[in-house]
């Protein structure tokens, strides 16, 4: 990986000066960047943590954050669903960096609760239209030849959904939380369907889980026998039960409803099955009253995670601009961020493994002389496609399609340092 | 592999015959499914109604049914308990500012509703009614939409006949034409408008949560 030298010529062509001179007085809640007059007791006064010998090797047998690092955690929206087992909880985007979200933090969504599963007893079915249906179990799916890694972004169709009407809720963790990405661990689903045996008059799967919602979506056979995965493990370890524990579907750049969790069955046909998440859910309600259906692919869409309502700047001067771009269509290939809500752009620094359908991070370092900022981001993939602004997607879209909201975000930061949800003409 | 790997395989002609590589298409792994187990698992039903049980039940019966099983979250009438789903009503209103999508004024095919209630209604007991009994539920939804009347017997049979008046206006993903402008390779870079203006804030409706409040509920995106 090429990592950038800080103050390298790279660095400093990119380094944004913004225009205007800083006020005289700090504003409140920003801390002033001269230097401390007097030694700094942290220092020169010896801590705990020097002293007394710490915790074991074998304190938390399984790792986690530190203490100070306790308000990192996913949330949920009460009002939004009538229950917990069937609702949604967000990643917390403003507090991570890098490409990889962590397995715990990865945001969550069921339709009938968290299934328990023993993985010696989850079977995994293969039928319709094929000449020998099958049933494996978790042993011998781990057995098969064809084991692969790759890293994909999930995102819920839903995700900023709650932004079509206007800008709604004060934190990229809300409006922009329905997504993860991690490293998958699995087989093709190809893989399967070959041992079964596609008939040539098979068209569809449709893909089953084995939660209390027995959880369905139809999937065009291309697609299943183009990049999708039977996935086991994520980021190197067994996948969460929250993630489909013992085994889930990876339908690469589609909406993440489709990935089906505690997967069990795979059924071949001839036709879509018209089941109730790609009918009554996951179709987009235009403007004039009729529906698009089938709209799998994930547009190309970011956000700047940092600074953002949860995440406000804390000092003038040197800043970070921190984000996170992704598209279903392929691999990110520019981001432009604007200071000025969307007048002028300046492209910002891909910086780590941009992969294709996967979430690719973005820095412009930039010099705040503690101006209002009117913050954004677009992205643009490697088909040509540029991230909408939300007027552009209204105009075609309307506001009642609650999916695929990929408009362009803007953080009001304030003098202060502090940012809201805001949207600007 | 390393020269002595090597070595060791060349010598160890045996463990060749014992250990070769696997390759997709000879996979000897899996069990053929039975029947039985198949049967168990595919109750999907399709839009042609592939997949429907053999059954039949009326409305009358999915009144009583609907009482004892659904009507705590759904309501009475389809009409919705909270946040729970509103399950009737809705006619007329996909293009007003709040639209209720509801089997009668949104759901494209009748199939979907006989599936979802025979593979994870009721929440929290699912897969727990006999297929007469989603027949007769069925059959009551439909009639709550006023779809079919109220001495409706709904079948196996006639299944296939019963369209939902929304079916129409549904059609595929077509945003490579219809959002074409968004295909845009060298987008604006400087002075691209004259002026910004705020035209909306998250703070006013102030629905975060955290946030100390909670404000009037705006239309949820989670269904």
């Amino acid at each position: 990986m090429t990592q950038t030298k800080s103050g390298s010529p790279v660095d400093r062509r990119r380094f944004l000066t913004l225009a205007g001179l800083a006020g005289a007085g700090a504003a409140a809640g920003v801390r002033p960047a001269a230097a401390e007059a007097t030694p700094d007791p942290d220092i020169v006064n010896l801590p705990p943590w020097t002293q007394a010998l710490g915790a074991g090797v074998n304190n938390h047998p399984y790792g986690i954050p530190s203490p100070f690092e306790k308000d990192v955690v996913r949330r949920e929206v009460t009002w939004l669903t009538a229950s917990s087992e069937s609702s949604v909880s967000f990643t917390p985007l403003y507090a991570l960096d890098g490409i990889i979200t962590p397995n715990g933090l990865c945001f969550v969504r069921h339709h009938g609760g968290e299934a328990e599963i023993d993985p010696a007893r989850h079977r995994f079915m293969i039928h319709g239209l094929v000449d020998k249906p099958l049933v494996f179990t978790m042993e011998d799916i781990k057995r098969m030849p064809g084991r692969t890694n790759r890293v994909y972004f999930l995102e819920c169709a839903a995700n900023s959904g709650m932004e079509w009407r206007g800008a709604q809720l004060n934190g990229c963790q809300y409006t922009h939380g329905m997504i993860h990405n991690v490293v998958y661990t699995g087989v093709p689903l190809r893989a399967f369907l070959e041992a079964a045996g596609v008939k040539p008059r098979g068209k569809w799967v449709l893909a089953e889980g084995a939660d209390a919602s027995a959880m369905t979506r139809s999937i065009p056979l291309e697609k299943a026998m183009d990049d999708c995965l039977v996935a086991w493990a994520m980021n190197g370890e067994a996948l969460r039960p929250e993630q489909g524990y013992p085994l889930r579907l990876v339908v690469p750049g589609w909406e993440g409803n489709m990935w089906i969790k505690w997967l069990r069955r795979i059924e071949v046909g001839d036709q879509p099955w018209g089941q109730r998440e790609e009918t009554s859910k996951y179709t987009d309600l235009l403007a004039d009253g009729r529906s698009r259906r089938f709209t799998f692919i994930m547009d190309a869409k970011s956000v700047v995670t940092s600074p953002s309502p949860q995440a406000p700047l804390i000092a003038k001067g040197p800043n970070v601009v921190s984000g996170v771009a992704w598209s279903g269509r392929g691999t990110i290939t520019r981001v432009d961020v604007s200071l000025d809500g969307g007048k002028n752009w300046t492209t910002a620094r891909i910086e780590g493994p941009a992969l294709p359908r996967a979430m690719t991070r973005f820095y412009l370092d930039v010099d705040w002389n503690g101006e209002e900022l009117l913050l954004q981001s677009r992205a643009m993939d490697d088909t040509g496609y540029l991230q909408p602004t939300k007027a552009e997607l209204r105009a075609v879209r309307g506001v009642n399609s609650i999916y695929h909201n990929n408009g362009i975000q803007t953080w009001l930061v304030r003098s202060n340092g502090e940012a809201e949800n805001v949207e600007v003409s | 592999m390393s020269r002595s790997a090597r070595s060791c395989a060349i010598a160890g002609t045996f463990v060749l015959a014992f250990t070769g590589l696997a390759t997709a298409d000879a996979v000897k792994l899996g069990r053929p499914a039975l029947p039985e187990e198949i049967k168990a698992w595919d109750i999907d039903v399709r839009p042609d109604g592939l997949g429907l049980p053999e059954g039949k039940g009326s409305v009358a019966q999915g009144e009583e049914l609907f009482q004892n099983n659904c009507a705590a979250c759904h309501g009475e009438f389809g009409e919705g308990v909270g946040r729970w789903p509103v399950l009737a009503g809705g006619q007329g209103t996909l293009k007003s500012e709040r639209p209720e999508k509801t089997i009668g004024s949104f759901w494209p095919d009748t199939s979907t509703v006989f599936d979802y209630v025979h593979r994870a209604m009721p929440f929290g007991a699912a897969q727990t009614l006999q297929p007469d009994e989603v027949y007769a539920i069925v059959a009551y939804l439909l009639y709550l939409n006023d779809v079919v009347p109220d001495d409706y017997v709904l079948s196996k049979e006639n299944f296939p006949t019963v369209a939902l008046p929304n079916r129409p206006n549904f059609y595929d993903d077509d945003r490579e034409t219809t959002e074409k402008a968004f295909w845009n390779a060298a987008p604006c870079m400087k002075d691209c408008k004259s002026a910004v203006e705020i035209t909306s804030h998250a703070a006013v409706l102030d629905v975060t949560p955290d946030a100390g409040k909670e404000g009037d509920k705006p239309a949820g995106a989670v269904e």
